[in-house]
């Protein structure tokens, strides 16, 4: 009953889409400085509150990106000093956080509020399944680094720039030229660089899938 | 070639695999509710298409309704608006939809299970992370974001990679006064709150036999706390004996020959994990977390770890946990001032869960500055505990019994805990804010939850008169 399909002709139908631009394809990969949030552990309650799941839309969540972390007592003319989002030396495209970022709940809203807020990579050693597939979904790439290279962010001067080729699968300290490589599985990759989505794809398979339910009956 | 339970099921529901990419997952079931199915249903309607097999799709408001006068209009306008979207969008797609005022209506998770729509060996999703709470019967359930639902809604598949397989094997006998709940929050406080990302994780063990159907939910719901794609465990009579009679369950041959295949779906006694964990059930005490991660639980009798003494996945998180729950290192647990107690959600919101709570309370009063709400996970639930006059104890004990939905689990309603103040909470997650901005969550059983409310501090429930006796 299983079949498979080489990558290409699987998902060359299945162009178009409402995905981003893809941002990651250029030949010297995708530079930036970047705002380091220097806590594990980050559930995408914090990225993105329940109290502001209540849309019909997909619109609007940067506004209130990690919105508890980013004001005191919600209050917009209270920002909280020490957060780095609220720091003018920090600024980028690239978001660097500690492990296990985006645990908890599968809200694809936290994925909405980084996009929306301008993110587009999130760097940690070690992300949850869930949003992993939320973020890629939403143009954002997750880039997971080995712990040491992570460190080695965090403690980079907020000048620094990073670039993430995303062809090559390696994220590079510019100043140093230090490099790690991430991992990304190929399908997903083709996807991003040519701003192919998966429902595109799963609809031109759609007989396939027709077969596979008459077969088991 | 022996396989495991995951791996029966994942089989046979693979359309086709893509050469070095995910694979094809055909989907038996889908639920979905309010807050994350609007935009999916706004993307089908771009595209101009319908739902594929709207059969397969079983839909209710759970996250954001009121629990109180659910009979009246939503007062709060975006969540009416939610909560009317849904209802237009299932209309319009011929989706069964146990709205609110629907005999089923209820938190997504309690209501699968208890029509008998949940069954062994299938696939199940739904916009929400807590769906792993279904493979308590056998099926691969995982939580999926909204592109997914739409996925899902669009062809019934979805693009899958195969997890890493871990199984956590608990045996031996539960003390007196430990239930499920203590188990899976002192499995999560030794492999912490990433310990099993990237794996399905199948619990196992005599202890894990020995429980009942509502019990093992309330473990595989909290599998996606240890970072776990999906938490399964093998059907066996418990779970066909749950099944049988129930409103959407198969009936007559159907029944025969679905029976025939849900005996087949275990881990072959040669299957390898990737990954083993062992426990036992006697080394287990009522847990409480301390902290703002589910990872972050201890026995009621120990002492809040301190720099030196915990885990290093936590080590650098401790003090900014401590300092958001006014907590200090070192310090007992026990004693602690609590001011709310919430026994609800889908992880400890079932009939039996009231009943644990309700033979322990009997006869007992809450403590004066202690408010306690019950939140019954169904219409059902609800019917059920007023048919065994169980309403009538709580009222007793000065608890308040309120109308089902998600509640104080994530206050996304207007049962929110205000800023600094605690609660002892039969939910699953103590994240920051999670039930309010500001507020300070304390995991428990509801047994634990149950006790604390009595005395209105954190109390071990083994030292209250007659605990029930553990097994749930
Ligand atoms: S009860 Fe809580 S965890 Fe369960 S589905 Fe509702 S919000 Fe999610």
């Amino acid at each position: 009953m299983n079949s498979t399909s080489k990558l290409s002709n699987s998902i060359k139908h299945s162009q178009n889409s409402g995905n981003p631009e893809p941002s990651f394809g250029g030949q010297g990969g995708f530079v930036s400085r970047f705002v380091p949030v220097n806590i594990e552990n980050i559930d995408t309650d914090q990225i993105i509150p329940a109290r502001f799941l209540k849309a019909t839309t997909k619109e609007g969540f940067g506004k209130n990106l990690f919105r508890d972390w980013k004001y005191e007592n919600d209050d917009e003319s209270k920002p909280k000093a020490d957060f780095p989002l609220n720091q003018s030396q920090y600024a980028g495209e690239i978001l660097v956080a500690g492990k296990n970022f985006g645990c908890g709940s599968s809200r694809e809203h936290a994925a909405w509020a980084l996009a929306d807020y301008g993110f587009k990579v999130v760097v940690s050693s070690f992300f949850a399944d869930i949003f992993r597939n939320n973020a890629l979904n939403n143009g954002v790439l997750p880039v997971q680094v080995s712990e040491n290279f992570l460190q080695k962010i965090f403690s980079l001067s907020n000048e620094e720039t990073l670039t993430v080729n995303l062809e090559k699968q390696t994220i590079t300290i510019n100043s140093t030229g230090e490099s790690d490589f991430f991992e990304i599985n190929s399908y997903k990759k083709t996807c991003l660089l040519n701003g192919y989505d998966d429902i595109d794809y799963l609809l031109s398979i759609k007989e396939d899938i027709e077969k596979f339910e008459t077969q088991r009956g | 070639m022996a396989k495991t339970l995951f791996e029966k099921i994942w089989e046979k529901h693979i359309v086709k695999t893509i050469d070095d990419g995910p694979s094809v997952l055909y989907i038996d079931r889908h639920f979905i509710h309010e807050v994350t199915s609007p935009q999916a249903f706004t993307g089908l309607n771009n595209r101009g298409i319908k739902v594929f097999r709207p059969k397969q799709v079983v839909a209710t408001a759970d996250h954001n309704v009121p629990t109180l006068n659910q009979h009246l209009p939503i007062k709060e306008e975006l969540s009416r608006k939610q909560v009317e979207t849904l209802v237009k969008n299932c209309t319009e797609h011929n989706i069964e939809l146990f709205g609110l005022g629907h005999p089923f209506q209820g938190i997504v998770h309690v209501i699968g299970p208890e029509l008998g729509v949940t069954q062994p060996g299938m696939t199940i999703v739904c916009g929400d992370s807590h769906t792993s709470t279904h493979g308590a019967f056998g099926s691969i359930a995982f939580g999926i974001g909204t592109s997914e639902v739409e996925m899902v809604m669009a062809t019934q598949c979805l693009l899958q990679s195969k997890p890493k397989l871990m199984r956590i094997t608990v045996d031996g006998e539960l003390s007196k006064g430990v239930v499920s709940k203590d188990i899976v929050l002192y499995i999560l406080s030794k492999i912490t709150a990433s310990g099993a990302t990237g794996y399905a994780v199948e619990f196992a063990g005599s202890a894990i036999r020995s429980l009942s159907m509502e019990a093992r939910m309330t473990i595989c719901n909290m599998s996606i706390e240890m970072g776990g794609r999906c938490g399964l465990i093998a059907a066996d009579e418990t779970t066909f004996e749950y099944i049988k009679g129930k409103p959407l369950s198969p009936k007559g041959e159907h029944w025969e020959k679905s029976l025939t295949y849900w005996k087949t779906l275990y881990s072959d006694k040669d299957a390898v994990f990737d990954k083993e964990y062992h426990f036992k059930a006697e080394d287990i005490e009522p847990m409480i977390t301390y902290g703002t991660n589910p990872g972050m639980g201890i026995g009621v009798t120990e002492t809040i770890p301190t720099t030196e003494t915990i885990n290093e996945s936590d080590k650098s998180g401790l003090s900014k946990s401590l300092a958001y729950m006014g907590l200090q290192q070192g310090s007992a647990i026990k004693g602690q001032k609590i001011d709310y107690v919430f026994i609800g959600s889908c992880t400890n919101s079932r009939i039996e869960d009231l009943r644990l709570v309700a033979a322990f309370v009997k006869g007992k009063k809450k403590a004066d500055d202690v408010e306690v709400w019950i939140v019954p996970g169904s219409k059902q639930v609800e019917a059920q505990a007023v048919k065994e006059g169980i309403d009538k104890i709580f009222e007793e004990a000065g608890f308040m019994l309120r109308q089902p939905g998600c509640s104080a689990c994530l206050g996304m309603n207007e049962d929110k805990i205000p800023a600094g103040k605690y609660c002892i909470s039969t939910s699953n997650r103590n994240f920051e804010g999670r039930q309010g901005a500001g507020a300070r969550t304390l995991l428990a059983s509801p047994l634990t939850a149950a006790a604390a409310a009595i005395t209105g501090v954190v109390t071990d429930p083994r030292s209250l008169p007659n605990p029930s006796e553990g097994g749930l």
